[in-house]
Parts: structure tokens; sequence; C-alpha cells
């Protein structure tokens, strides 16, 4: 997003636009990063459920990509996931590895 | 007809709200300000105003309360003193930073330690850098004048700022003067209907207030805001040229006494001007070039036009009814040192601090002051550059 120059911005500081936290892209902020392992995933949805921050996507009743654009890195999916038969269907990995 | 009464101060600024009728009032009693709220309560409970009048439990919450009904959209009023003004502290930059149009007098009164209520500046001067518009009276009337044109600066569309009338406590706010009050219609048709801008009340067009602003934009927004700041005297010679066509009454961002040809002059504010152009009078009368220079926009503080309307005299005197402790001056006395600053040709800029905590500024401390200039005038030497008058030793 191209930053506003000081003659754009709103008097005020007033934010005029409703719901725009859509423009600002959180996922920057993280520095491990949940990886989904698909083979070992029971669709169970529980890391849906937990996400704070709507960041698992979820297409047709079934478990999609995560949305890297708001995924903080919690880690609460990777915590909460059941697996399957001892093996997680994700882990956290750092960024930038 | 403009109807002449004779009124205190508080009474006039009263009766100045009254006459605008403004949709909030929240408002803390504190001396000297509690006559002029208590007023306008009594306009509220005998329904001569339409105003929701707040009673708040400090002025923390009173300033608060003025910025969350400016922000929903009304035209905000309050009134304030000395530690009401310093409790106001925080939320000062919150409605200035936000732009918020609310329109405060306050009623000057010396800072506590030691506790004192009579007028001094040490409130008003310590609100200087907030932010806010500041427009300083010389007496009922031009509190009054003030009043009134502060509504139409405050909500003019290129500035949505807050303004201050500042008075002196007790020598203005409690002394009765003749005063010229407007007609409530003038007055009316004056500040015109409240235009609102991005009110929190529009459901249609919903808005947020007070976002969190981080490095990759908070210089943005004060750039901003220094960009409205700088064109505010404009707009203060707009509304007064139109104020003097209704009223008859001049008003400029600064009064100029006898100061065309003068050779020794006086910087001074609010009510102490009155006393200081009385001597100015009678040194003219003796044939020697005196003058004086009263601001009224304090802030934003029109250094290019004061520069200019004093680089010529050959020595002032700036006199500060406020000092700042462990500083080098008063606080008028530096925006005038930096006002003369680029200037080639300048005077010779002395400072004295008078009338704190309400000790009376007299006609002989204006003729010490202007014997003194006289001599540094002729002579080139002075003998001291701040000092304290009319303390005992």
């Amino acid at each position: 997003m191209k930053l506003k120059g000081w003659k754009e911005v709103t008097p005020g500081s007033v934010v005029t636009e409703a719901g725009n936290s859509v423009e600002f892209k959180t996922g920057s902020w993280r520095s491990f990063k949940p990886v989904w392992i698909e083979e070992n995933c029971i669709q169970c949805l529980f890391c849906w459920v937990y996400c704070p921050d709507m960041a698992i996507k979820v297409k047709d009743g079934k478990r999609a990509e995560f949305d890297y654009d708001f995924c903080k890195g919690c880690g609460v999916c990777a915590l909460e996931c059941p697996g399957k038969k001892g093996k997680k269907a994700i882990i956290m990995i750092e960024e930038g590895k | 007809m403009a109807k002449v009464v004779a009124v205190t101060g508080n009474e006039a600024v009263a009766n100045a709200l009254k006459q605008v009728n403004p949709d909030v009032c929240a408002a803390y009693p504190i001396t000297p300000q509690t006559d002029m709220m208590q007023r306008f309560s009594s306009f509220v409970s005998d329904g001569k105003v339409k105003t929701e009048l707040i009673l708040v439990e400090s002025e923390h919450s009173s300033m608060s309360a003025c910025v969350g009904a400016s922000a929903a959209g009304g035209r905000v009023v309050t009134a304030t003193s000395s530690q009401g003004l310093a409790l106001m502290w925080e939320i000062l930059f919150i409605a200035s930073g936000t732009r918020l149009p609310i329109v405060m007098p306050v009623v000057n009164r010396a800072l506590s330690a030691p506790l004192n209520i009579h007028g001094d500046h040490s409130d008003g001067m310590g609100a200087r850098d907030t932010g806010w518009i500041q427009l300083w009276s010389e007496n009922a009337q031009e509190s009054y004048d003030n009043t009134i044109q502060a509504f139409r600066i405050a909500e003019h569309m290129e500035v949505r700022l807050p303004v201050m009338i500042c008075l002196d406590g007790f020598i203005i706010s409690h002394s009765i003067e003749r005063l010229k009050y407007l007609e409530d219609e003038e007055v009316k048709n004056f500040v015109g209907e409240f235009k609102q801008l991005n009110p929190l009340l529009d459901l249609e067009h919903p808005v947020s207030y007070g976002p969190l602003i981080l490095p990759d934009y908070y210089m943005e927004y004060r750039k901003a805001q220094e960009k409205v700041a700088s064109g505010v005297r404009g707009i203060v010679l707009e509304v007064a040229a139109e104020f003097e066509k209704m009223s008859g009454r001049k008003y400029g961002l600064f009064e100029s006494y006898r100061l065309e040809d003068a050779e020794i002059g006086l910087v001074i504010l609010n009510s102490a001007a009155g006393t200081s152009k009385d001597v100015i009078d009678e040194f003219r009368n003796r044939g020697i070039k005196a003058g004086l220079l009263k601001p009224r926009l304090y802030r934003p503080f029109p250094f290019q036009e004061i520069g200019e309307a004093l680089k010529h005299l050959k020595a002032v005197c700036v006199l500060d009814r406020a000092d700042a402790f462990g500083g080098s001056y008063g606080p008028v006395y530096l925006d005038i040192a930096t006002s003369l600053y680029p200037c080639k040709e300048k005077p010779i800029l002395i400072n004295k601090i008078y009338g704190l905590g309400g000790r009376d500024y007299l006609p002989e401390h204006a003729e010490l002051v202007l014997n003194e200039l006289a001599q540094i005038a002729k002579t080139g030497t002075v003998k001291s550059l701040k000092e304290y008058i009319g303390v005992r030793e």
C-alpha cells in the first residue's frame, strides 16, 4: 500500500472508511509461520475454531490454506491440532528459514 | 440598536454563550470562572438556551465530555481557570489534535503553589503550545466580542481547531464595566448554523475517532496540523472584518497603540494594557514618543507581523504576567524576541515580570518602565535584561 503524504490525510486522523482493516496486512508481524501438512489432517476444523484472527480458510466445509496476510503466527492452531496417529497436521517453522 | 449595560466580564461572556446557544456545555466550577458558568447554568434551567448541560466531577472529565460531544457533531463550550486548565492538560491536546472546534473562555488565574485565586497568566501561558487558538482580551467588551468571534474561527472549515478566550481573573471577570451587547438575532446570524465535519452520530457514514497513529503516519498528521495553524491568522482577520461591519468595533491580530512613530514601547497582554495606554498618553503629552503593542491572537503567534510592527523602535519592554522558572525569560518575551530576531534593525529588548498572583499593576509601574526605556534609547546601556517589578526586597 502506498503511504499517503501530509496533504492527503484526514483532519484530526478521523477514519472515514468503515471496515478498512482488511487493507492493513498484519501478517508481517509474524516471526513463526504455521505450515499445513494435508496428509496428517483429519478435517476436524479445530484450527478454524481456535484461530483468533480468522486466518484459516474453509472452502466447501473443508480445511483450506492459511491466510498469511493476516496470520500473526501465534501458534494456537498448531497447539490444538490433534493430527493423525501422533503426527501433527500443523507445525510452526521460523520465518525466513 | 445596541444595548449599553454595566456588567462584569463573567456576565458578559456568559451572555455571549447564551446568545450563541451551543448544543452542549460540560463544565466544572473553579474561581474565578465559577460565576460565569453559574450564570450559564441558570440560562439552561430557565430555558433561555437549549444547551445540554453536563455536570461533571472534574475538569479532566469536562474536557473529555466536550471532546466526545464535539466528535458526535455538536457545538460545544466549557470554561475554566488555573488548576482546572492544568487538570484538562492531556485532553487539550486531544481536542486540538482531533481538530474539534470547542470554545472555552479561560478566566486567567495564578497556578498553585502557593495557592492563590487571583489573576495572572501562568495558566494560559502553560497551555500556549497545546495546539489551541488563544485570543487574549483587555476588558469585558473584548472578552464578549472575542467569544462571539471564537465560534466563527474555530468552526471555519479550513480551521476546525479549539479556541480559548483569555480574560484576567477578578480584574476583568468580577469588575463592572460599560459594555455594548449585540442583539440576539445579530449574534445568531453572525455565528450561523453549526456545520458538522465527520460527526460520530451520522449513522449513514460511520467514522472512527482517535486511532493509533504509528511512526509511519504520525509526522504527516502533525505537518498537516502545522499547516492549518499557519493559516489561522488570515481567518481571524476575515472574521474580524465581518465583525467590524456588524458591531463597528475593529479587531486585528494585535493592537498597535501610538506605535507607528514610537521610539520606545511596551508589549503587554490583557487588562494591564489599558492601564499602560493612559501612561503612554501622558508620555506623549510630554513629547516622548512612546507606544504599545497588545497581542490579541497569541496562538498561533503572528510573529512576522509583530516583528514588522516593532522593528523600528529603539527600546522595547515586554511585560510578562507569568514567568518560566528555570527558563531564560517570560513567555511573551521569548515570542517577541524570536519575532524580532530575523530583522536587521531591531530594538533593545528587556523583560519585566509583573502582577503575579493578582498583584496590582499600577500606572507608576508603567511610568518606571517607560522612563527606563527612554534612558536605554538615549544611552544604549541596559542595566538589567530581566527583572521583577512591584516586588519587595
